[in-house]
This record gives C-alpha cells, sequence and structure tokens, in this order.
C-alpha cells in the first residue's frame, strides 16, 4: 500500500503540489509573482506541445498560433461583444480544437522538416492575419482585454491568478502523467518509436497523431484565453513565430518526454530572461551560450539527463 | 503594365536570390549531416554588417568584403567545431535547439559588438537606375543576380567535376558508405557549415546595398531561407534555388498585385499547397521506407 | 477454410517485378515457411500481406475476406501479427512496454477514460502487464523486463518483437527472418518458442534462410525466386526438387 505511495508519479505530484503551495511565501513582491504565474501558464502550454513532440515524435513550430487564436477568441467576444469569459474560454477551446482536428489530417502526413515548415507557415499565417486586421484586433499595437470573471466573481488579484494558474498546472500535470500510463500514452508513444510497429499491432496511427495534436491545440487555446484575461492586454507577437520557438526550447530543454521537464523547462526559459537582464546588452549572447552547453552536456534535457545519471549513479 | 510586371520579376528574383543563397546554405549543412542550421540566417547578417563596419574602419570596400565573408566563413567553421561537433550521438532535435541558441548568441554579440542600428552599403556600381523592359531597376539588382549566377554554377562545377565535391555528395547520400571507403566525414561537415557561411555571407553583401542590414535581418532571413530549402525538396540544392526565387517572386508579385501585408502570408500559403500535393518538396526525394 | 489466401498477387517497383503473380493458400493450424534466394521478394511479400505495401494487381484474403490494400491496423485488427526483418522496436520505451504495445487491440483506448486514469484503464493495464511478463518468460526474455530497449542486444530484441505480435493473440503470425543473426544455440531455442506457439493454435508463416531450422519445423514449404512461386510442398518435397536444387546452388552445366 505505502508502495503505490512512492511512485515516481506520485512522488512529483506531491512535490509539484508543495511548491505550489509553499512559494507564495516565499516569493516578495508582484514581479516574483507574475514570474511564476506565467510560468504556470507556459507550463501547462508545454505540456501538451511535450505529448505532441517529446511522446509522439512530431514537432510544431507554430503552437503560439494556437494560443493566439483562444486569447483573440476570448479578448474579442469578452471586451467588444460581452460574452462571459468562462462561456468564451470554452467556446474557443471547441473551436480551435475543431480547427486543429481539420488540418491535423492533412499536415500530419508530412514528416520531419516538412511538418516544421508547415506548422511554422500555419503559425506565421495565423500571427500576420491577428496583425493585418486591426479592424478586429487592434492590430500590432494590441489590444486590451477585460478581466476574467466567473458567475460575477472577478479575478483581479495576482493572488487569485495565482491560485487558478498553480491548481490548473497540477490539473494539467496529472491529466497528462494519466495518459502516459495508458494504452493510448503507450500508442502515442509507439507512434514516435516505430511507426510501422504501431500500425501492425494494431495502433490506427494517423489517429492518434490526430489527437494528441487536438489535445495540445486545446491546451495551449485554454492558455491563450486566461493569459489574456491575466494580463488584460493581448498583441499579435503572443501568437508570433518567437514564442513559437520559445515553446519549442522548453519542451527541448526541459526534456522531452518527461511531463515534469516541460515544467522545468518552462520555468527556465520563463525566469532566465528576467535574471539575464541585468547583464544587459550581454543578455541575449549569455541566454544563447546557455541553450547551446544545456544541449552539449544534457542533449536528452535537463529532466531525463539528470534521471539518467541520477540511474547510472545508483545501479 | 509590362513594365510593371517587369518591374516585379526584378525585385521577386533579387530577393529570391538571396533566399536561394540562404536556402543553399541549408541544403548543404543539411546534406552533411541532416541538421537544420537554424543559425543560417545570421551568416548573412554577418557578411553585410562585417562589411558595414569594417569600411567605417578604413578599409576599401572590396578588402572589406573579402574579409567579411572570411570572418562569417569562420564563424561557420567554429559553430561547427564547438558546437555541433560536441554533441556525441545528438539527435537531430538537440543539434536543432543548439543552432537556434547559436542564432541567438551571434545575434546578441553582433548587438554587442556593432549595435542596433540600420546599415546600408554603397551600390558596386553606383546607383544610375536602368530601364529595361519598361522596369527601372538599379544596377545593383545586376549584380546580385549575375554574382548568385556565378557562384550557383562555380558550385554546380565543384560537386561535379571535383574530387572533394563528389565526396561531399557521397556524404549526404551516405554517410557510413563514404566513411567506409575513406572520405573523412567529419571534415566534410566542417567544410559545409563553411561554405555555408560564405554563402550566407555573399549574399548579406550583396543585398546590403538595396535593403539596409542590422543585427537583427537573419532571423526572417533564415525563415524564409529554410522555407526555400523545403519548397524546393530538403537535400536538393537545385531545389533550394529553385525554392528561393519562387518564394521572392510570390511576394513580390503578392505585394504588387495584392497587398503589400499578406505577402509574406501567401508565401507560406503556396508552401502548403505545395506540400499538401508534394509532401517532400518540388524536387525533394521521394522514397519509400525499407521494412 | 483457409486462414490466409493470396491469388495473382503481384507488386512492381519502377519496372522491377519484386512479386509477380503468385498465388497460394495458408491453412489454419501449419507452421508455414517461405524461402528463397535473396531478392526473392519474401519479405516483399509480408509486406503486401500484411498491408505496408499495396499490391499493383492481385488480391489477399483473409479468412476468405478480401482484406486487399487494407491498412496494417485493419489487417491487426483481423487477427494478424508479424515481426520485422530490420528490427522495428521502439527504442524509446522499456522491454515490458514494447510487449504491452502489442495488447493495443485488447485494451480501451478511448482517450477520455485514459486522461482521468478510470480504474478499468488501470485495471486492465494491470493484467495486461502480468500477460506481457509472461510471454517475455516465454521468449526467455524475463530478466530484460524492465530493461531500457535501446540498451538490449540484438537477438534478445528479436525476441522482444515476437513476445510483441505474441501479445496481439494473433491467428496468424508473420515472422520475417526471426533466426537472423542468432547463434546456433538461440536459433535451436527460438524452435521451440516457435513450435510452442504453433502447439497453442497460431498459425505461423516464416521467412527464413536456415534451412535447418526450416526442415526441422515446417510442415509446409513455399519457395520463392524472383517474385515468383517456384516450388511447394512439404519439406521432403521441396528438398528433392530440381528446380530448387537449381535455384540455391546453380546449374550443373
Amino acid at each position: 500500500m505505502m508502495r503505490a505511495f512512492l511512485t515516481p508519479r506520485f512522488a512529483g505530484m506531491l512535490a509539484l503540489a508543495l511548491v505550489i503551495a509553499v512559494l507564495p511565501a516565499v516569493l516578495q513582491n508582484n514581479f516574483q509573482f507574475d514570474i511564476a504565474i506565467r510560468v504556470a501558464f507556459n507550463a501547462i502550454v508545454v505540456i501538451g506541445l511535450n505529448l505532441l513532440i517529446g511522446y509522439t515524435g512530431q514537432i510544431s513550430l507554430g503552437h503560439a498560433g494556437f494560443l493566439g487564436l483562444g486569447g483573440y477568441f476570448s479578448a474579442i467576444t469578452v471586451t467588444t461583444y460581452g460574452w462571459p469569459p468562462a462561456v468564451a474560454m470554452v467556446v474557443a477551446a471547441v473551436i480551435v480544437g475543431a480547427l486543429a482536428f481539420v488540418i491535423a489530417r492533412p499536415i500530419l502526413r508530412l514528416k520531419g522538416h516538412y511538418l516544421a515548415m508547415a506548422t511554422l507557415g500555419l503559425g506565421i499565417i495565423v500571427s500576420i492575419v491577428l496583425n493585418q486586421e486591426s479592424w478586429l484586433t487592434g492590430g500590432p499595437d494590441g489590444m486590451s482585454v477585460a478581466p476574467f470573471s466567473i458567475g460575477g466573481y472577478e479575478l483581479t488579484t495576482q493572488k487569485q491568478w495565482y491560485w487558478v494558474a498553480g491548481g490548473l498546472l497540477l490539473l494539467a500535470t496529472w491529466l497528462s502523467l494519466n495518459l502516459i500510463d495508458s494504452p493510448v500514452g503507450r500508442a502515442l508513444r509507439a507512434v514516435h518509436g516505430s511507426e510501422v510497429a504501431a500500425e501492425v499491432v494494431g495502433v490506427d496511427t494517423t489517429r492518434f497523431k490526430v489527437l494528441v495534436f487536438v489535445v495540445s491545440a486545446v491546451f495551449a487555446s485554454v492558455v491563450g484565453s486566461l493569459s489574456a484575461h491575466y494580463v488584460m492586454f493581448l498583441s499579435p507577437v503572443y501568437a508570433g513565430f518567437f514564442h513559437s520557438v520559445e515553446l519549442v526550447i522548453m519542451v527541448v530543454l526541459g526534456g522531452m518526454a518527461s511531463t515534469f521537464g516541460a515544467i522545468i523547462g518552462a520555468a527556465i526559459l520563463t525566469s532566465l530572461p528576467q535574471l539575464l537582464t541585468v547583464l544587459e546588452d550581454y543578455e541575449h549572447m549569455i541566454f544563447g551560450l546557455i541553450m547551446m552547453l544545456v544541449m552539449i552536456f544534457l542533449p536528452k534535457g535537463i529532466v531525463p539527463s539528470l534521471q539518467g545519471l541520477l540511474r547510472r549513479g545508483t545501479k | 503594365m509590362l513594365g510593371e510586371f517587369i518591374q516585379y520579376l526584378f525585385s521577386g528574383l533579387t530577393n529570391g536570390a538571396i533566399y536561394a543563397l540562404v536556402g543553399l546554405g541549408f541544403a548543404l549543412i543539411y546534406n552533411a549531416s541532416h541538421v537544420i542550421n537554424f543559425a543560417q540566417g545570421e551568416f548573412v547578417m554577418l557578411g553585410g554588417m562585417n562589411t558595414v563596419f569594417l569600411m567605417a574602419a578604413g578599409l576599401p570596400m572590396p578588402v572589406a568584403i573579402m574579409l567579411a565573408v572570411i570572418i562569417t566563413a569562420i564563424v561557420g567553421l567554429a559553430l561547427e567545431k564547438l558546437a555541433v561537433e560536441q554533441t556525441k550521438n545528438a539527435t537531430v532535435v538537440t543539434l536543432i535547439i543548439i543552432t537556434i541558441g547559436a542564432g541567438i548568441f551571434i545575434r546578441g554579440a553582433a548587438q554587442v559588438m556593432f549595435d542596433k542600428s540600420f546599415h546600408t552599403l554603397p551600390p558596386f556600381s553606383g546607383d544610375a537606375p536602368l530601364n529595361v523592359l519598361g522596369a527601372t531597376i538599379t544596377p545593383q539588382t545586376l549584380w546580385v543576380l549575375g554574382i548568385t549566377i556565378v557562384i550557383v554554377a562555380a558550385l554546380q562545377w565543384f560537386f561535379t567535376r571535383t574530387l572533394l565535391g563528389k565526396a561531399v555528395l557521397a556524404t549526404s547520400h551516405n554517410p557510413l558508405a563514404a566513411r567506409l571507403v575513406g572520405v573523412n566525414v567529419q571534415f566534410i561537415l566542417l567544410l559545409s557549415f563553411g561554405l555555408s557561411a560564405a554563402l550566407g555571407a555573399i549574399g548579406g553583401v550583396l543585398i546590403t546595398p538595396i535593403s539596409p542590414t542590422n543585427f537583427e535581418v537573419g532571423i526572417m532571413l533564415g525563415v524564409k531561407g529554410f522555407s526555400a530549402a523545403i519548397l524546393g525538396g530538403l537535400g536538393s540544392g537545385f531545389g533550394a534555388i529553385a525554392g528561393g526565387l519562387i518564394l521572392g517572386l510570390i511576394e513580390a508579385y503578392t505585394a504588387g498585385y495584392i497587398s503589400s501585408n499578406y505577402k509574406d502570408a501567401m508565401a507560406f500559403v503556396v508552401i502548403l499547397l505545395v506540400l499538401f500535393f508534394m509532401p517532400s518538396g518540388l524536387f525533394g526525394k521521394r522514397g519509400t521506407d525499407r521494412v | 477454410m483457409s486462414l490466409l489466401e493470396v491469388r495473382n498477387l503481384s507488386k512492381e517497383f519502377g519496372g522491377v517485378h519484386a512479386i509477380d503473380d503468385l498465388s497460394f493458400t495458408i491453412n489454419p493450424g501449419t507452421i508455414h515457411s517461405i524461402i528463397g534466394p535473396n531478392g526473392a521478394g519474401k519479405t516483399t511479400l509480408f509486406n503486401l500481406v500484411t498491408g505496408v505495401y499495396t499490391p499493383t494487381s492481385g488480391e489477399v484474403l483473409f479468412q476468405d475476406e478480401p482484406v486487399t490494400g487494407k491498412k496494417p491496423y485493419q489487417l491487426a485488427s483481423r487477427g494478424m501479427s508479424r515481426t520485422f526483418q530490420n528490427l522495428q522496436i521502439c527504442m524509446n520505451m522499456t522491454a515490458l512496454d514494447n510487449v504491452m504495445v502489442g495488447r493495443h487491440l485488447h485494451l480501451n483506448t478511448r482517450f477520455l477514460p485514459s486522461l482521468f486514469r478510470l480504474p478499468f484503464i488501470v485495471k486492465g493495464d494491470k493484467a495486461a502487464r502480468e500477460m506481457c511478463t509472461e510471454l517475455m518468460a516465454m521468449v526467455g526474455l524475463e530478466h530484460y523486463r524492465d530493461w531500457d530497449a535501446d540498451s538490449m542486444p540484438y537477438g534478445a530484441l528479436k525476441r522482444l518483437e515476437i513476445a510483441r505480435a505474441l501479445a496481439a493473440e494473433p491467428k496468424l503470425l508473420l515472422l520475417d527472418e526471426p533466426a537472423a543473426g542468432l547463434n546456433d544455440t538461440e536459433s535451436r531455442e527460438l524452435d521451440e518458442v516457435i513450435k510452442k506457439v504453433a502447439r497453442n493454435g497460431v498459425t505461423v508463416v516464416l521467412v527464413e534462410h536456415d534451412m535447418k531450422m526450416v526442415m526441422e519445423i515446417s510442415d509446409h514449404i513455399l519457395v520463392l525466386d524472383y517474385g515468383r512461386k517456384l516450388a511447394e510442398g512439404t519439406p521432403a518435397e521441396v528438398r528433392k526438387n530440381p528446380d530448387v536444387i537449381a535455384a540455391y546452388l546453380g546449374n550443373v552445366a
């Protein structure tokens, strides 16, 4: 009975819950809370993206497009048309999920760099449209977004958002861990490991690739909506190429095929630039250098590489 | 009417030639290592920026250009030696992230060593406009097109007529087999990075008189060059060139006849359509996996 | 009822007739071997039968149902399972997980129940884990159970593929050169595994070069050469067939 509780997944969830619960006592100012909230939001997106990239072996260089679509749908319907934010968020997720479903099948026939190109292209197209259609989106200057409210209760303080973000992160982690450790999760990993082997044992690989693509898009859409309400401002840069690449870096740096790796990756990449601003002009140089060094010395990403070292140490 | 059409043709081909050079760089490195070098665009930036600053330091233009290309080539070699070669048994994804990091590093270094402003170079032979079939073009355009043609021809000769070039081709088809017949694959990889960097730098020098350079131009150029290489079919040098020119033309004609705001979007729409019908690009290898 | 029937099957690869107008039948409950010189088309035949390739012409029938052109996962759901000549192991998973992938069609793979880790999913996985552990023991891999696939030796991986194929509880098991790269002891152990599998009611079709194994365990042999049927029959019949001897040993001019 005790052994069931000491499984890595339970220990990990517990550690995460503890960190989330204890962190507010450590964080000193609004700025740090803001980073924590943004880490949590990014982590949720990256957990979803990791399912696609790390576990199923696909690639998406345009995932910020889904963030943008979710965000702008919420922003526009709530701020301009007065929709209830919770409804807008759910509808956005459904629409983005449907969109992802429609493009998934043709796009996922592509492999490797061609798939990367297609997702890159789609992401850029989304951000260009968001940029150009300023009558709707406010264009490159962005648009202000009404705060999130549900049943008359408005989320305005950082503390409130912190608990929302933290709670959702815990939920996303649990869902992701569940999925990985199930027949569906094994099918996804098999698609990555050997698509033809998966096919001959009965895995409809196309269906599963589409499934995980849609799931990761929905994760992104939800975060996009919530982020827009949290920051109360949204600009097309949020859906842009840089953001998409950042998300992929978070997946790879933290560790592919590792839910906790996704969280670590998000944490590091969200907070590192803040730490590096002290270096002013040298910020980008050092950032690039850190990226290269991490990948050279920990090629599987931080969490899997450290896990590997630990295992070899105990063998 | 015709004049306008020809105008767009030239501007499309001019930009397209630069995309082609960047795309070629992608293709070269991909062929040697199956890695996509996302720092490729930065080589273009380094070519232009280095030339600007070397000239500002007093060097005559031809010397500055040569030195800039050499410096950039060295950066390419350093990237391979210090970053790519250090990763043993890395997956392609890891290497891609390393090159992205390298790109960020190079941009950051450029920001520090140069500055954040836009810079331009004097055109090679003046800027007296020429009239071609009703279109007004600058002599620099002819330089870009002319030198690109010369480079492509030189590369063609290199790959088909020299032993080293053939070794590079062999490595691209089957690295293991190449190694077994005595090809130094590590050296080929080094050479590919150096050559790609030089190609990018030359592109940067050629285009800066027309389109000012700045420490960030590499990003979008990298994306366009990658798109060119994919459109043409990854692994095909000829495809990269064709892809680059096509991309340039789509942009120019979209900007001219439809809307300049959507020129980039249109390019990507076309690429997506091509990939939908030809999943390996226009001239890419279409193979069945052996199981 | 025949289990597998192939009628006038052909596959061309740009002018090369890899398989040329091939017809044969496989009856349930037998061990069937397909032999032939290299390049005879044996693996291509497997790929055609299991849906990895689409035939240029001809038909494949499984349990009298036409299945030509169906995708591999559709054939798997009808009871076909196979291994690969060039190992197709998921190196990103453990040995046990690889075998558990083989249970895919027998487990609940609905998305929402998996997402919320409903109890019946957990129970199903537990039962699958036990069954797959037994299968690994059956092929002699019991102490590799929790190993990462990418640290396992080649011979072990070959047997792992067989365990995975068996986890699907197939009616028809196609083994593509299972003995390739195995030494004598391992090959004899493999013989026993195949015989045990057949005794449990699975029809086995084997592509092999190891003549000792083929002659020892087959009920029926099909000989291919240049994509065409050269001969078929019992081991005794095939051994004496002059065309077969010529193809393997060359003509005595």
